[in-house]
């Protein structure tokens, strides 16, 4: 299985670390080039307005957002949760990138580095699953497609639409494969 | 299911440097610099009254910024926000901690405050940048609860040689403490004031156990390139954007090389035309050497 890891910024490396321990062959990807025959994309946690900077200088934006549009599995984390929200509430203008996933989402929604937390989070299909908040967004609403795999406090932190994923934490630094698994699993019978 | 969370762990602390990878962090003296960085795609920005050039240049007693400054910029910036206290100024640290500021850096770009101790960076739930020249003072920090470990390149210089310089240095000691038997490790550790569980971590993971960035003289795209090539995970860039005579362009510039490192046409084509870089300082001609402050 050829997964496709967006390595413009951002925690890219352990994404890439967790999908290869779960078997799959990674490819960085930071220009249009390096986008041929993927099965399935992971965007990564890291600065959101620097990445979708970084998208459209290296002419990512556009072949990778029909790429999604056409239905390529995607898991975004953190920021990759934002570059796939419909809308983006505190963002800087024109930050919405690939508007595939239906939720409304906050950045920075919990406050600054002193609000970053670390909490267990019941998951639907990975009971007990390390939750690592970093200045993380927060989910304020989903459409109606969207199914909602754990909440913190009431809010959505991990959503699905489809075989579009998107968390609000760091599956890739708890150490924790499950979330991958069940990613790759989907995307696999995509 | 739990409802409990917690802050300030390592976990978290590191973890955002993490996220920092592959990025910018950009010195700012006002908001409408931070907005530049940020419109420019830096992933963080340094807030500090003057950029080390300045300081270099002002001479006298360099402290913490007014924090009006730092909210000031912090009101601007979607970012995250970093400022310097001086070395072993706790007090300074727990200000800046107040503030909100989302990483301190402990710095010797400003005058170092005690001679003796650097801040206990364990007891706070902001996690600290510290510079480091060699691999033994960046398990010193380490061990004092640094978070990230960047060089400490002449700040204000606009000359990449004495950060490149400490990056190697560190990745040579690193290479040698993963090759070294159990017993060199130990004398090793010894020499180097540190736990020896710690150096046999780094021995064992080949990587020091949190992100090292480059800090100091980076004023070209080619710069950053240059930093990643030899092993930085991000850079900082201080002077060298404000000081440039288009610092918007060298900006975007220096973000898509920092990405882009590994690939030499689009470096080059960031590097065509671009305005001039900051002038720059031969190192054996600088009166103070910062990167000897702290040990």
């Amino acid at each position: 299985m050829k997964v496709g890891v967006l390595a413009l910024q951002g925690a890219f490396r352990e994404q890439r670390e967790v999908c290869e321990a779960l078997g799959a062959s990674v490819t960085e990807v930071r220009v249009p080039e390096q986008l041929g025959a993927l099965d399935a994309l992971v965007i990564p946690g890291g600065e959101s307005t620097t990445m979708a900077r970084l998208l459209g200088t290296s002419g990512l934006r556009d072949p990778l957002g029909a790429l999604l549009r056409d239905g390529l599995p995607v898991f975004g984390t953190c920021a990759g949760l934002i570059l796939l929200a419909t809308t983006i509430l505190d963002g800087l203008p024109g930050q919405e990138c690939f508007g595939v996933l239906d939720v409304t989402v906050r950045r920075n929604g919990y406050g600054r580095q002193q609000e970053s937390f670390e909490t267990t989070l019941d998951v639907v299909g990975a009971p007990a699953f390390p939750g690592v908040f970093i200045r993380a967004p927060v989910v304020e609403a989903v459409g109606p497609g969207v199914e909602i795999l754990a909440e913190h406090r009431g809010d959505p932190v991990l959503v699905r639409e489809g075989v579009r994923y998107g968390a609000t934490f760091h599956p890739e630094l708890s150490g924790d494969l499950r979330l991958h698994e069940q990613f790759l699993h989907a995307a696999r019978a995509a | 299911m739990t409802d409990s969370q917690t802050t300030g762990t390592a976990r978290v602390k590191r973890g955002l440097a993490e996220m920092l990878r592959g990025g910018v962090i950009m010195d700012v003296v006002d908001p409408e610099q931070a907005r530049i960085a940020q419109d420019a795609g830096a992933v963080a920005v340094m807030a500090l009254e003057r950029v080390p050039s300045d300081i270099r240049r002002d001479g006298g007693v360099a402290r913490m910024s007014d924090p009006a400054m730092i909210e000031g910029i912090q009101k601007v910036a979607t970012i995250p926000v970093m400022a310097k206290c001086r070395i072993g100024h706790f007090a300074e640290a727990q200000v800046l901690e107040s503030l909100g500021v989302d990483y301190i850096d402990e710095s010797e770009v400003l005058t170092p405050a005690d001679e003796a101790y650097h801040v206990d960076k364990w007891v706070f739930t902001t996690p600290f940048v510290c510079g480091a020249t060699n691999l033994g003072e960046a398990l010193r920090r380490i061990n004092e609860g640094a978070c990230m470990i960047r060089s400490k390149g002449e700040a204000g210089t606009g000359n990449i040689v004495e950060a490149v310089r400490h990056l190697r240095s560190i990745f040579g000691s690193i290479a040698e403490a993963a090759a070294a038997n159990p017993k060199d490790l130990k004398a090793l550790a010894k020499e180097m004031r540190v736990p020896k569980a710690l150096l046999q971590e780094v021995a064992a993971r080949g990587e020091l156990p949190v992100p090292l960035f480059c800090a100091g003289g980076i004023a070209t795209p080619a710069d950053a390139s240059l930093a990643m090539q030899l092993g930085a995970q991000a850079v900082f860039v201080g002077s060298g954007i404000f000081k440039s005579e288009a610092p918007e362009v060298m900006a975007k510039a220096i973000v898509e090389a920092t990405t882009h490192f590994q690939d030499p046409a689009i470096v080059a084509k960031v590097s065509t035309g671009l305005p001039g870089a900051m002038r720059g300082d031969e190192i054996k001609t600088l009166e103070v050497k910062l990167a000897e402050r702290g040990w």
